[in-house]
């Protein structure tokens, strides 16, 4: 079958069947033709121009020394090593994976525990709280960070709140505490992430029988159970996208640090993604930044690979 | 990569009729999202393999053909410097020229000077046209490098002296030296030896301050102290005139409710000149030259800079600086002092025409108080100056574009504007916030009071010193690991 080969999706061999008569001489039917290649090629031709040549040029740049202006020299794997030597380039991926928590497990947490209790009760206005609760999604993530950086401000509404209740001792310059800046950063990432994952765990739930929960109630099971037993495992497959997806932004996070924090206090809130901008285009550390680019796509491409296994390995 | 498509092609064979048994197995309910991806990863598993091979031929292919990064293109520089003889300095025969100037006067008083000089230009010269590009210091600084590496280069652009970038620029030959231009219009006699050192490098870019000349600023800087003129009457104190007096104001400022020092720290360029306005009352200019200019003879960690550093974290454990500064912006922070929350503001004169549009006679400007350096020293220098890069492609308008916006019309316009002129701002009549600005940019030309931005030092000072003070002023290293780090970059740098 020729489908291996479109990526197009399932209508492709409808589509192929009609011309396979006309193209083909011999060769089994259902077996893989070169023709193909020419219908994939346009598309190849762009993937290749703008996502495998930039990556193979990175990669390469990432095996020199170069401050983005002269010539470069030839250095190796020494752009590697001080990405494990650099504490600078080392925190940044330990704040990414501190911001993993808050972009991807909170709102998968967050997101299953709001799904359940709302396709529990018949809740009125339903659609309405779908819709404020996905909002984020939609909102531009530097418009997000400069609402968000508001929010923060010493004198800004939070604080504000704080005082007002009584809660003097909490208030603090949240962007500006060496303690509190990541946190607040990630909280945003919770905020963002929270709708996408129950958006999706409801579509996976209405998804469910019915049967299954008249059963199950008839044998006796309460609603942990029932979670456990039957909506959990249903939604292997959307819990592997909503983690697929939340992880990735967690590990790329970039406009919320450039536009909240640049990186600050110190260098507290210091990302991956930001220190590739950071050593590229204001330290001219070409090198250093490719290098830590490529680590980064490979993180972020075992993390996928990874996550999906688990996905996969239940749904079969 | 056509020949590895043909030779993996062959290889692979997918077994008839398994897509359509898995495609049945689907549930019609499935979300799509979930559907698209199942499929994808499912079906996508063996052309995956394929996809590897044709990539891992791509790559071969690209990394044996591909040259080494900045090989290509860094010719520029031959064409680039002018003699005195072949320089045209009227720019009306230049023919139809379309100028494209980079700039970062985006704040109130600096637009207002640029866009009145660039419509003067185009009036004067009607066969230029100018293409104003306009962008925060911090966009300019980013988008710089991949613009002057490149072939369609801008004519004009506002490069930061330091050697982060002016420094990297000339080293790589990104920029034309001005020296030609500088004798065809005059420029030597415009401009006084110190504030062409500025913007002058060796060719190689190694030595700042000796050599080219590589761009002329319009504005003179300097980072003193800004005062609320109600507040400090009402607490019945002088404007402080030694560190003793300053801190005594800081205490008084205090123990009347008062923020004792407005700062916003969270840009994080601000720490420099805070930290810089204290350096300066305890070490002497001597030791902050070298520094702040990367060159050998001093040392971080002499017993003033201690004192300094130690001053600096003092000041924070009493309170004087506004509380959570680390958290406030530089704009929320001048801002709040405009609005009247801060008795002191250190801040430099780019901000004449904001404070003074928003506070009118209640504020004052002086310059650091004097400490142990015995001196009102002062961090400063030139503003951003213009420069021509080594791609440009109307070399010469863009002289004649540098002449005319640096001259002595410009001077006046420039003031006229709220900023300070670099050069003949005793010639200029002012009022107010201005004219006590330019008192002290006087005093300190005639008394060579000024001292260079630390982050001038290394290619990656700004980003080590920045952080550094981050870190000291919330507490987060003690003043003897500061001036460690520092010492660490100085040392590296200048092997010294």
């Amino acid at each position: 079958m020729a489908a291996p080969l479109a990526p197009a999706g399932r209508r492709a061999p409808d589509s192929l069947r009609t011309h396979r008569s006309a193209v083909v001489r011999g060769g089994r039917p259902g077996e893989p033709r070169r023709v193909a290649y020419l219908y994939i090629l346009p598309a190849l031709l762009v993937f290749g121009l703008f996502v495998l040549v930039p990556l193979v040029r990175t990669a390469q740049f990432s095996l020199y020394e170069w401050n983005g202006l002269g010539a470069s020299t030839w250095a190796g794997l020494s752009n590697y090593r001080d990405l494990f030597t650099e504490p600078q380039l080392r925190g940044a991926f330990v704040h990414a994976l501190v911001l993993v928590v808050f972009y991807a497990v909170i709102p998968v947490l967050l997101g299953l525990l709001l799904a359940a209790a709302m396709s529990r009760a018949v809740l009125r206005g339903m659609g309405f709280f779908r819709v404020v609760l996905f909002l984020p999604q939609v909102i531009p993530m530097v418009v997000v960070a400069i609402a968000w950086r508001q929010i923060y401000e010493p004198n800004g509404p939070l604080n504000d709140t704080l005082r007002f209740v009584g809660l003097d001792s909490l208030a603090r310059p949240w962007l500006g505490d060496y303690t509190w800046a990541l946190p607040s950063v990630g909280i945003v990432g919770t905020w963002v992430g929270t709708g996408l994952c129950l958006v999706l765990f409801l579509a996976g739930m209405s998804r469910i029988p019915r049967e299954l929960y008249e059963a199950a109630r008839l044998d006796g099971a309460g609603a942990l159970r029932e979670f456990r037993a039957i909506t959990l495992p249903s939604l292997r497959g959307e819990l592997a996208v909503a983690l697929t997806l939340t992880v990735i932004a967690a590990l790329k996070t970039f406009d919320l640090v450039y536009v909240m924090t640049s990186g600050g206090p110190g260098t507290e809130t210091t990302v991956p993604s930001y220190q590739v901008y950071n050593n590229a285009f204001l330290l001219g550390r070409v090198g250093i930044a490719t290098a830590l680019a490529v680590v980064l796509t490979l993180v972020v491409f075992v993390a996928t690979v990874l996550i999906n296994r688990v996905g996969e390995r239940g749904q079969r | 990569m056509t020949l590895s498509i043909t030779r993996t092609s062959t290889r692979h064979r997918g077994v008839p009729g398994d897509t359509d048994r898995r495609q049945g197995a689907e549930g019609p309910l499935e979300p799509s999202v979930l559907t698209v991806r199942g499929q994808e990863s499912e079906s996508a598993r063996r052309p995956a393999r394929r996809f590897l091979c044709i990539g891992a031929a791509a790559a071969v292919a690209l990394l044996i053909g591909a040259c080494a990064p900045g090989d290509d293109g860094d010719d520029a520089d031959a064409t680039g410097a002018p003699t005195a003889g072949d320089v045209a300095t009227d720019p009306s025969e230049l023919g139809d020229v379309t100028l494209t100037v980079w700039d970062q006067e985006v704040r109130e008083g600096q637009t207002e000077q640029i866009e009145a000089l660039n419509a003067a230009f185009e009036e004067a010269y009607p066969n230029i046209t100018i293409e104003r590009v306009s962008r925060s210091t911090d966009d300019l600084r980013t988008t710089l490098r991949l613009a002057l590496s490149g072939e369609d280069a801008p004519d004009v652009v506002q490069a930061n002296n330091g050697r982060p970038e002016m420094g990297q620029y000339v080293a790589s030959g990104l920029l034309t030296p001005l020296d030609g231009y500088a004798e065809g219009y005059g420029w030597f006699d415009r401009f006084p030896e110190s504030v062409r050192a500025l913007a002058s490098y060796s060719e190689d870019g190694a030595n700042f301050g000796e050599g080219d000349l590589y761009g002329l600023p319009q504005m003179g800087e300097i980072v003193g102290l800004y005062y609320n003129k109600t507040k400090l009457a009402a607490l019945g104190l002088e404007p402080p005139e030694t560190t003793e007096d300053f801190e005594a104001a800081l205490q008084a400022a205090q123990a009347a409710g008062e923020v004792p020092i407005q700062f916003g720290n969270s840009e994080p360029w601000a720490g420099i000149h805070e930290f810089g306005f204290v350096q300066n009352q305890f070490s002497d200019a001597e030791t902050i030259r070298n520094l702040g200019f990367g060159r050998p003879g001093s040392s971080w960690t002499s017993d003033d800079n201690v004192a300094a550093a130690q001053a600096t974290r003092d000041w924070v454990d009493a309170g004087y600086f506004v509380d959570g500064f680390n958290g406030v912006s530089y704009d929320s922070a001048w801002q709040a002092f405009a609005q009247g929350t801060g008795v002191f503001f250190v801040g430099g004169t780019w901000l004449v025409a904001d404070l003074t549009s928003a506070m009118g006679d209640e504020v004052g400007f002086v310059l650091p108080p004097v400490g142990a350096s015995g001196q009102h020293l002062v961090t400063g220098g030139i503003s951003i100056p213009w420069a021509i890069p080594a791609n440009s492609d109307a070399k010469e308008a863009a002289a004649a574009y540098i002449d005319f916006i640096t001259s002595s019309d410009a001077m006046t316009a420039v003031t006229e504007a709220g900023n300070l002129p670099v050069i003949e701002a005793d010639q200029q009549t002012t009022t107010g916030l201005q004219s006590e600005v330019f008192a002290a940019w006087a005093q300190a030309g005639q008394e060579d009071l000024i001292v260079p931005y630390l982050d001038y030092a290394t290619e990656t000072f700004y980003d080590t010193i920045t952080v550094a003070v981050q870190n000291l002023m919330a507490g987060q290293s003690d003043p003897q690991q500061f001036l460690d780090t520092l010492e660490a970059e100085y040392t590296a740098a200048t092997g010294s």
